[in-house]
């Protein structure tokens, strides 16, 4: 089974971010791992453990983030591949998705490309699907189990009220929740074995994208910080208290 | 010089206090109140491969180096000193003399099981009668039909009653030689008819580490069993005290820098006379000791190691090393306890554990005493 993995390399969330002309800073600090494909890198590992196969770390960003694609390696996937052009800096989601599409094209064929359900730094959630769309796969988004992966795949969907057990063909694209499973650490034997894995860094002139593709279609008018909360409603009780209370949360349709 | 960890041992440092955080971190305190060895947390240490840092892969082993295993105890030091020595013993005491010492048929046997962490080995050499003295060793070992007749006792042995302790080396007199006594190291398997391990002592820190007594009443194991060569037991085993000491120097500093990590945090967040504490000079001041004992201590194991690994002298460095840092995390210990005020006292702070489990620093594997007579004899002084 040949597994890709998106994985996405942004600063440690532990450390306050800062912004730089209206974008998170990313030179210059710490970089991790997002946490979230954290969970994408161990059900890739898993599926290979069951089913055979490779894992391929597929990510875009700047030189640094080849970090990210270390760590995967070090988890234990087997190769990595990192688009890195200075076109890319503030790439949107549906740029990123067109570079991932043409890496993941380029890597070879797929039986299941896996992602997280949204980054820890961007939180837009809709790179999976724009790349689900241009790899022309149908997705299954917020798994929280996979059950099978041998030529169909049956997964619990995530979804407000509960979850949707659903069945799809592959090759398929996934988004995996922060439930599906425990990632593994990397152990020693692990890191020594990264620096020995094939990476693969390509442009976007290898990719065969034009500057059009890559030209980001999002512009970002401005960032203000959330509004502060309002104080809540303080009730005192002189008796219809618990009345006040229960139309609060039928207001609330809580009850 | 260079100061820099390579690259793979940065990110194996930072692996292990992600490991740390999310497994020990928040049980620390409860498996303390419970005086018991957490055998889960022991199996998930040995999933990382822990047990088996410095030895090489085709005994089981990661294939890292001695200074990768002392980053690894320092980190686990950082919040549980219990879990840190159940570490340093495992590898330093229990599975170093079969690697050091074994015949390749011992190392085969032996070593896997010690390396992947299913199995943990203790050393015993302190006696009931004496720990400092270790040549003053009293349990004799006679042969007899091909076989060790033990007799005796050891005291304070880490790791040595595990529910996955397999097997204790103990020094035991197997004759005289030119008027001396000659002592060995012997192999003896847990479950040795004769071979009894006693229950755990009630101690002031670790204390869910495992310690116990063990006694030996006519235990009979096989000729084979002799570790490293006859009469060489008392020099083979200053030689793993030297590098266990470089370990305990990295334990001590872990520990001394979980308490600067806990009193920075206190110093910002409590308040006192309407500002933060950490405003105080008097504050400010011991915390930036604190800091600097840690770093300095800190920088005393990375050297001591370093010249083990590249094969020079470092018996003199391993003792300045584990006497610094082991005095240094007490003095730590008790400052951050100091910084914390009556908060310092409780259980619920890390700080109290910390102070409680750093005493042991300046007694284990070689006494605050002891390291200074051996640092006098390294530098040439004259011998009483
Ligand atoms: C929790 C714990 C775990 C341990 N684990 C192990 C283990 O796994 N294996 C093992 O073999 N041992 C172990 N030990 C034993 C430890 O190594 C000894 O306690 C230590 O070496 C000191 O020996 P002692 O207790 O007999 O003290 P003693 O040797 O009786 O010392 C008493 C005091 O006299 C001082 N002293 C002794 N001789 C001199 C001298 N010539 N000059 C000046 N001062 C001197 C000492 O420094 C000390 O202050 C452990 C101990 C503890 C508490």
């Amino acid at each position: 089974m040949n597994i890709v993995v998106c994985v996405k390399h942004i600063p440690d969330p532990n450390i306050p971010g800062e912004l730089e002309g209206g974008r998170l800073k990313r030179s210059g600090v710490q970089g991790v791992l997002d946490p979230g494909d954290e969970f994408g890198v161990e059900t890739g590992l898993q599926l290979k453990e069951a089913h055979g196969g490779e894992v391929t770390l597929v990510s875009m960003g700047p030189p640094t983030a080849m970090e990210a694609i270390r760590r995967g390696l070090s988890m234990g996937a087997d190769k990595g591949l990192l688009v890195s052009d200075d076109a890319l800096q503030g790439a949107c989601a549906l740029v990123t998705a067109r570079v991932l599409a043409a890496a993941i094209k380029k890597s070879g064929p797929f039986d299941l490309v896996i992602a997280g359900v949204e980054s820890t730094d961007g939180y837009t959630g809709t790179m999976p699907s724009t790349l689900a769309e241009l790899l022309d796969v149908p997705q299954v988004t917020f798994v929280k189990r996979l059950d099978s992966a041998d030529g169909t795949i049956r997964a619990d969907r995530q979804t407000a009220e509960g979850y949707q057990v659903v069945e799809s063909p592959l090759p398929a694209l996934i988004t995996v929740t922060a439930g599906v499973n425990s990632p593994r650490y990397a152990s020693f034997k692990g890191i020594m074995a990264a620096k020995k894995k094939p990476v693969d860094n390509l442009s976007i002139g290898d990719l065969g994208l034009s500057s059009e593709e890559v030209t980001s279609m999002q512009q970002i008018a401005s960032v203000g910080s959330a509004e502060a909360r309002k104080a809540g409603e303080v009730i005192e009780d002189d008796g219809t208290g618990a009345q006040r209370v229960a139309e609060f949360l039928k207001e609330a349709k809580v009850i | 010089m260079d100061f820099e960890l390579a690259p793979e041992q940065q990110e194996f440092v930072r692996t292990v206090r992600a490991f740390v955080d999310d497994v020990i971190r928040p049980n620390a305190e409860r498996w303390d109140e419970e005086h018991e060895l957490p055998m889960d947390a022991v199996g998930q240490m040995a999933e990382l491969g822990l047990f088996g840092l410095p030895f090489p892969e085709e005994y089981g082993g990661s294939g890292a180096d001695f200074l990768t295993l002392c980053l690894a105890i320092e980190e686990i030091a950082r919040v549980d000193s219990s879990l840190a020595i159940t570490l340093e013993a495992a590898v330093g005491l229990g599975a170093m003399p079969i690697w050091h010492f074994g015949t390749e048929a011992q190392r085969k046997e032996l070593l896997p099981p010690l390396a992947t962490g299913e199995a943990l080995a203790g050393f015993g050499l302190t006696e009931p009668g004496g720990g400092s003295d270790a040549g003053a060793t009293r349990t004799t070992a006679r042969l007899e039909d091909g076989d060790w007749i033990i007799n005796g006792s050891k005291s304070f042995i880490t790791n040595s009653g595990t529910p996955i302790t397999s097997f204790v080396t103990v020094t035991a007199v197997t004759g005289t030689k030119d008027g001396h006594k000659e002592i060995s190291a012997i192999v003896v398997p847990t479950g040795t008819q004769g071979f009894e391990v006693g229950k755990g002592y009630r101690k002031m820190g670790w204390l869910h580490s495992d310690t116990r007594e063990l006694a030996f009443n006519d235990c009979r194991v096989a000729e084979s069993s002799l570790l490293g060569e006859r009469g060489h037991g008392f020099r083979n085993f200053l030689r793993i005290l030297d590098d266990g000491r470089i370990a305990i120097a990295a334990l001590a500093v872990g520990l001394a820098q979980g308490c600067v990590d806990e009193s920075l945090r206190y110093a910002h967040e409590r308040s006192a006379f309407g500002k933060p504490i950490g405003s105080f000079q008097a504050l400010q001041f011991k915390i930036a000791d604190m800091a600097m004992k840690t770093e300095l201590a800190r920088i005393a194991y990375y050297r001591a190691a370093t010249l083990k690994e590249q094969g020079r002298p470092y018996k003199k460095e391993a003792a300045m090393a584990k006497l610094y840092a082991s005095e240094i995390a007490v003095d730590v210990a008790r400052d951050a306890v100091q910084v914390h005020g009556g908060y310092g006292y409780i259980e619920e702070f890390p700080v109290c554990r910390h102070f409680r489990d750093s005493k042991i620093l300046e007694i284990g594997e070689g006494t605050s005493e002891v390291m200074r007579m051996l640092i006098a004899r390294e530098l040439g002084l004259p011998q009483s």
